[in-house]
């Protein structure tokens, strides 16, 4: 039962984090048995089968349907057959066993009962695998997630893994695993290749061993163990006030991580409460059964399309670009410039970091080599790697080899005048194919472009801060950009690691746009009296990973109302709501945010509680408005923020700005911090219904005035409820 | 008599990957048993590199510490007193015959291949530079480390092979214009092990001497240097040697520790050390041992090697045959007495040592009972079948031809063309002599045919057949080393056929000399014109020379 709930627990964050390092699909001489099946074949070696796994067509295996049946009807036949006394499973990909279901599988489902069939299925597969009367080593090399675990752990099972990572080292201490292999080097073979054949011949030793009873299959008491199966818990799980208060504490913890908004980990912590007090039989059923009730849950469809938005903003749709870009320099050492040299050296770019001062320049290199070394700490570099890393940076203060760059990515100050001049002084160095980026949250690319001699090489790069945590890259393209300068821009961001979305130019282009009317609505909520933390744990609640007030905080107030300064202008009276008043009074009394140590709250190292700034009393006195009472509750205060971000990310792809659907939710979601649960602001109309946003809408127009007006395509979207943005 | 020794294998420097032997090296033993051990042969008891019975160790003891039961020890060195004078061949002579009768995957076209056939008889004279000769070349007896050079210190070692080289060339210490020798491990007080060992060696004190350091080839790097010194007319006679002693290896104390130490010597007043000591914690204790893995991956060495078998798809098999092959064959050579660039070294308080104690040929069945030693439980590389830590040190003397013709000496053979090569230290660390040998042969203008004496440096079995199946591919050539075919394989007949680093033992900082004077000593005794001399060096590193025989 142990095993079983750690399996479910991992099959559902398993189909967000399907991944797999990017190896070619290769056939091996496999054996001839039976190749008429697709993904799965098998061979003898001596006394022990050999099964392999090899999804056709695909990166990856994900069970799915076939590849469940085939193992079935595989496994049967080695069950059967007299000659057969053990059986590894190993993966023909090299770098994936089971990457977990097959997510297309589950999103075809169009009922509970279909996705709880599926999953008994699947737990009728592993449950004759734990009972299985021959031993069988599963011989993982990467990914195995969710089921593909499942299909690794039960106890019954032996296995071992390879992987370059330190993931190996701590399965094996946790008693997941009975053994490693390195991956291998050149041989007479290619590594990956070599490394499987190696990996299938340990493992064959070793069914051969434990069926030959050479070797004990007890592994060492691991973590699994220790965590479930000592005595001392055993015991204690045994008297029912003891497991109740332990489910009780259970669910709080995770009800506080959650917010309630995600049901996976409830139900999960519901079928352990049912396997332990009703049997394992009831486990199993209960487990189906709310896997199938999950399945269906409008939280599941949002993850699933976010899933899917991610593959998608993981591609360079505008094709390979002429000039791979392999020398890159990044102006200004602050914050945002270290940050974007720290994601490009560990990728192997030469990089070269110029500030104008040392000092400066000196406090960037720290920051690029601390987010080295706190990767050397947690054992995910070796010091040795972390300094041939860092040994791709170049500091300098001079415009010395930017002759070489294929690409300079600008993170100056935001300041227009201040970018026009560095973008002139980078033009006379730099050579004819070299792309000119700036890494700008707000400012026009067309109004930077403005002065280049060769605006079709000027972009727009906006990276979210810290650079090295967050996921997404907005790339802007003007009007004058060329395909190849928009390809080089998008094979940069992903060879850093970045989910693209790439967005037309325009004031605060997507992302800052949409935040834009948000944070005007909660400079208006705190105008209205509602205090900084209750702000917070209403927008927090509602699934934002950051509240709304601490928002501005880490943005930077001085920031906050630069952007909203010139999209209010840009805007006008539509971005309006809360006073840039109370911004600029902040700014003035030096309560920029954390950066500055006050701003909402005060910020002390070392100190983790959050206290409010009490100074900010009368700064929110002075400007203080009356709240409108029909349209502040809790409910209409979280709407009233949701409804002004949405409503500007419909009208962005209403004005071309966006491309798709799909970018504005993945942009929203992984550069804003849009609730993951609701999938996105598109994903979010249309689960939600778009007739009931406008309904908000209108409502909060009527008290406020033009800043809610719904846009067009909202409305269209209200008035046909056929038409969805993902068909 | 003996006693466990609480010794933590874990622990111990395992740098050159030979610990499993050198754990075992710390039983002492009475050296009448030694021998006894030594002429044993094979059959009596499974036997670990040192000699002990394998029964006598229990390896898996509580801590995981070295246990031997006296009684067992006395018991055994009863029955092989009795048995010695029965036995008087190795008895594992039929196993290296069938070794060299198998051939090591294909090597059949090259062998097939008579040596004599092409020589080409050209020299590889270049006009305008200087020819350099070795005049001749000696080493002590390479011991098993904690044996009876236990207690000296490196310099002791390295001036006794100096001692034995003025003895055999009788060169006058003051025509000696440079000395240099090659270490690894560093003892810290003699870091300039070359200048202690040759002022108590007493050659003038107005001879300069340094120290290298380059891994494996450290002794290597010292010849090269000398050649170098000698072609560009800086010197006429230089002194290149190595040595190494892994009895004794500097253990620091902890960066803490060592901190409090500096900073309390800096303290003034009694408040300032007491403050300082009061920062003392218990962990400061804790030794730092000398690199037990490769800097850059913290990989050890036999790591390494068992993964380069692995991908080479050397066996174990493969790999105890191999070890065979060296055993059996150096201690033919010692027998018939061609080791004869040993000296004996009368060792201060001991006996006089007078040759190799690390040959044992054993059984592939004993063999094949060992453990692996560094990737368990299903590596290849044993303790059997690897090199083991050793002592020792070699010394040469290399002069102009003019010179040596002019003082009247009759030289051994020409250093010729040199190479060093690199490579990625992680996964093809031992790969050396892959990229040596082309790149060395094709400088020289000559073939795999054209060489008469190969010696390679054996750190493992395992490295040294990675080494031929590397060769011996096409795919690996074309991927890795950028040629368009495979540099060929050593025809095994003239490969190491004194015995090599596996049985002889490797002293890291002394093997290189070793293998020059092996490949000169053979083509004096069986004939030919060039030998070839590779290794590989821990840092992905490696080398190769072309050693020409002097026309007698």
């Amino acid at each position: 039962m142990a095993s079983r709930a750690i399996g479910s627990f991992r099959r559902f964050p398993a189909s967000k984090t399907l991944r797999c390092p990017g190896y070619i699909c290769r056939n091996f001489a496999g054996s001839s048995a039976l190749l008429t099946r697709t993904h799965i074949n098998y061979g003898v070696k001596g006394d022990v089968a050999v099964v392999r796994i090899n999804s056709p067509n695909s990166k990856v295996n994900t069970l799915n349907k076939e590849l469940q049946s085939e193992f079935v009807e595989v496994m049967n036949e080695i069950w059967a057959s007299d000659q057969i006394r053990s059986a590894v499973l190993i993966s023909s990909k090299p770098g994936c066993f089971i990457a977990g279901a097959d997510i297309n599988m589950l999103a075809a489902c169009k009922t509970n009962q279909e996705v709880t069939q599926i999953s008994q299925e699947g737990q009728r597969i592993f449950e004759k695998l734990e009972k299985s009367p021959k031993p069988i080593v599963a011989a993982i090399s990467g990914s195995c997630l969710g089921g593909g675990l499942e299909v690794g752990v039960p106890a019954a099972f032996d296995m071992m893994l390879t992987g370059r990572n330190i993931h190996a080292d701590r399965a094996k201490k946790m008693g997941l695993v009975d053994q490693l292999v390195e991956p291998l080097g050149p041989g007479l073979k290619p590594p990956e290749e070599r490394t499987i054949e190696y990996l299938e011949e340990v493992a064959v030793t070793f069914a051969k061993g434990l069926a030959d009873k050479k070797i004990s299959p007890k592994r060492d008491k691991g973590l699994v163990d220790t965590f479930y199966l000592t005595e001392l818990t055993s015991v204690a799980m045994g008297i029912p006030f003891v497991r109740q208060q332990i489910y009780k504490k259970v669910e709080e913890k995770v009800r506080k991580q959650t917010k309630g908004l995600y049901p996976a980990p409830l139900k999960i912590i519901d079928v352990v409460k049912t396997g332990i007090e009703q049997g394992s039989d009831a486990g199993y059923l209960s487990e189906s059964q709310k896997f199938g009730e999950l399945a269906m849950t409008k939280e599941s469809k949002a993850l699933i399309g976010l899933y899917h938005g991610q593959v998608l903003c993981k591609k360079n749709k505008f094709g390979a670009p002429q000039k791979e870009v392999k020398h890159l320099a990044i102006l200004g050492a602050g914050l945002m410039g270290a940050g974007i040299a720290q994601v490009s050296v560990d990728k192997g770019l030469k990089t070269i970091l110029k500030d104008a001062t040392l000092a400066g320049l000196g406090r960037g290199q720290q920051q690029v080599f601390k987010g080295l070394n706190d990767k050397v700490k947690k054992k995910a570099l070796t010091s040795f790697e972390r300094d041939s890393i860092f040994s791709n940076l170049t500091g300098q203060l001079d415009y010395q080899g930017f002759e070489k760059a294929d690409m300079v990515i600008e993170a100056v100050f935001e300041d227009l005048s201040l970018k026009h001049r560095v973008l002139k002084e980078v033009e006379a160095v730099i050579p004819d194919h070299c792309v000119f980026a700036s890494n700008t949250s707000a400012l026009p690319i067309n109004e930077i472009s403005a002065v280049s001699k060769r605006p079709e090489k000027v972009i727009g790069m906006h990276y979210f801060s810290p650079v090295d945590k967050m996921q997404l890259l907005e790339i802007i393209t003007t009007e004058k950009t060329s395909k190849d300068t928009t390809a080089s821009a998008v094979a940069v961001g992903l060879k850093q690691g970045k989910v693209i979305i790439v967005v037309k130019d325009g004031p605060g282009f997507y992302t800052t746009r949409c935040l834009a009317p948000m944070m005007s609505e909660v400079i208006r909520i705190l105008q209205e009296g509602v205090d900084p933390k209750k702000l917070d744990s209403l927008t927090t609640s509602f699934g934002f990973p950051v509240g709304a007030a601490t928002l501005v905080d880490e943005v930077g107030v001085d920031v906050a109302r630069h952007v909203a300064e010139d999209l209010g202008k840009a805007f006008g009276e539509r971005f309006g709501g809360g006073s840039l008043d109370l911004l600029k009074q902040m700014v003035s009394k030096g309560f920029l945010g954390r950066k500055s140590g006050k701003g909402f709250y005060i910020y002390q190292e070392g100190v983790k509680s959050k206290n409010l700034n009490s100074d900010m009393d009368s700064i929110l006195a002075s400007l203080k408005i009356p709240p409108k009472s029909e349209v502040s509750s809790d409910e209409d205060i979280q709407y009233r923020l949701v409804t002004r971000f949405v409503n500007e990310a419909v009208m962005c792809l209403q004005e071309g700005i966006l491309a798709t659907p799909a970018e504005g939710d993945i942009g929203a979601v992984f550069g804003l911090g849009f609730p993951p649960c609701l999938g996105g602001p598109f994903r979010f109309v249309d689960l939600y219904g778009a007739q009931k946003i406008v309904d908000r809408l209108r409502k909060y127009e009527a008290a406020y005035g033009k800043q809610f007006t719904p846009c067009q395509l909202l409305v269209d979207h209200a008035n046909s409820p056929n038409k969805k943005f993902y068909q | 008599m003996v006693r466990a020794l609480g010794f933590r294998p874990g622990l111990y420097p395992r740098r050159h990957a030979h610990f499993l032997s050198h754990r075992l090296r710390w039983c002492p033993r009475p050296p009448a048993l030694l021998r006894a051990v030594e002429l044993e042969g094979a059959k009596e008891a499974p036997r670990t590199r040192s000699g002990v019975p394998e029964d006598f160790l229990s390896q898996e003891g509580p801590g995981d510490h070295l246990v031997i039961h006296p009684l067992h020890f006395i018991d055994f060195r009863m029955t092989s007193i009795l048995t010695y004078t029965f036995k008087n061949l190795p008895s594992t002579s039929k196993w290296a015959l069938r070794f060299s009768v198998r051939p090591l995957s294909c090597s059949s076209q090259l062998r097939a291949t008579p040596a004599a056939q092409t020589k080409s008889k050209k020299t590889l004279a270049k006009p305008n530079i200087r020819n350099v000769v070795v005049v001749d070349g000696v080493r002590t007896p390479f011991l098993l480390s904690g044996t009876s050079y236990k207690d000296l210190m490196p310099h002791d070692v390295a001036r006794a092979a100096l001692l034995g080289l003025l003895h055999r060339t009788s060169v006058p210490k003051e025509v000696v214009d440079y000395i240099i020798f090659g270490t690894v491990i560093q003892e810290v007080k003699t870091s300039n092990v070359a200048r202690e060992a040759a002022l108590g060696a007493g050659f003038s004190d107005k001879t300069p001497a340094h120290t290298v350091t380059m891994a494996c080839i450290s002794a290597n790097q010292a010849m090269t240097t000398g050649v170098g010194l000698i072609a560009s007319g800086q010197c006429d006679v230089v002194v290149a040697g190595g040595v190494e002693l892994m009895s004794d290896v500097p253990i620091r104390h902890s960066r803490k520790m060592r901190k409090m130490l500096l900073d309390l010597n800096k303290a003034k007043t009694l408040g300032q050390r007491l403050s300082l000591l009061s920062k003392f914690r218990l962990n400061f204790l804790s030794p730092e041992l000398p690199a037990v893995a490769e800097f850059s991956t913290s990989e050890t060495m036999g790591h390494s090697a068992d993964r380069l078998a692995a991908a080479f798809a050397v066996s174990r098999t493969e790999q105890d045959e191999y070890a065979l092959r060296s055993h059996s064959l150096a201690k033919k050579a010692q027998d018939e007495g061609l080791l004869s660039d040993v000296v004996p070294f009368k060792v201060p308080g001991k006996d006089t040592v007078t040759k190799d104690n690390g040959i044992r040929p054993s059984s592939l069945e004993q063999m094949a009972k060992l453990k692996p030693a560094f990737i368990k439980p299903y590596g290849t590389v044993t303790a059997a079948n690897s090199s083991f830590l050793t002592d020792g040190a070699s010394a040469m003397l290399i002069m102009a031809e003019e010179k040596a013709l002019a003082m009247g000496y009759k030289p051994k053979a020409y250093l010729r063309d040199f190479v060093y090569v690199s490579q990625d230290p992680k996964d093809q660390l031992l790969l050396g002599p892959t990229y040596a040998t082309p790149k060395v042969l094709e400088k020289a203008g000559l073939t795999l045919n054209d060489v008469d004496a190969f010696e390679f440096h054996e750190a493992f079995s395992g490295q040294i057949l990675a080494n031929f199946k590397a060769m011996d591919s096409d795919w690996f050539a074309q991927n890795y080393m950028g040629r368009k075919t495979k540099v060929g394989l050593p025809p095994l007949e003239k490969f190491n056929t004194w015995g090599g680093s596996l049985s002889l033992g490797h002293p890291f900082g002394a093997t290189g000399c070793r293998l020059v004077m092996a490949a000169a000593n053979r083509l004096r005794k069986e004939g030919g014109q060039y030998g070839l001399v590779a290794a590989c060096a821990a840092g992905g590193q490696g080398h190769a020379m072309i050693v020409e025989a002097y026309p007698k």
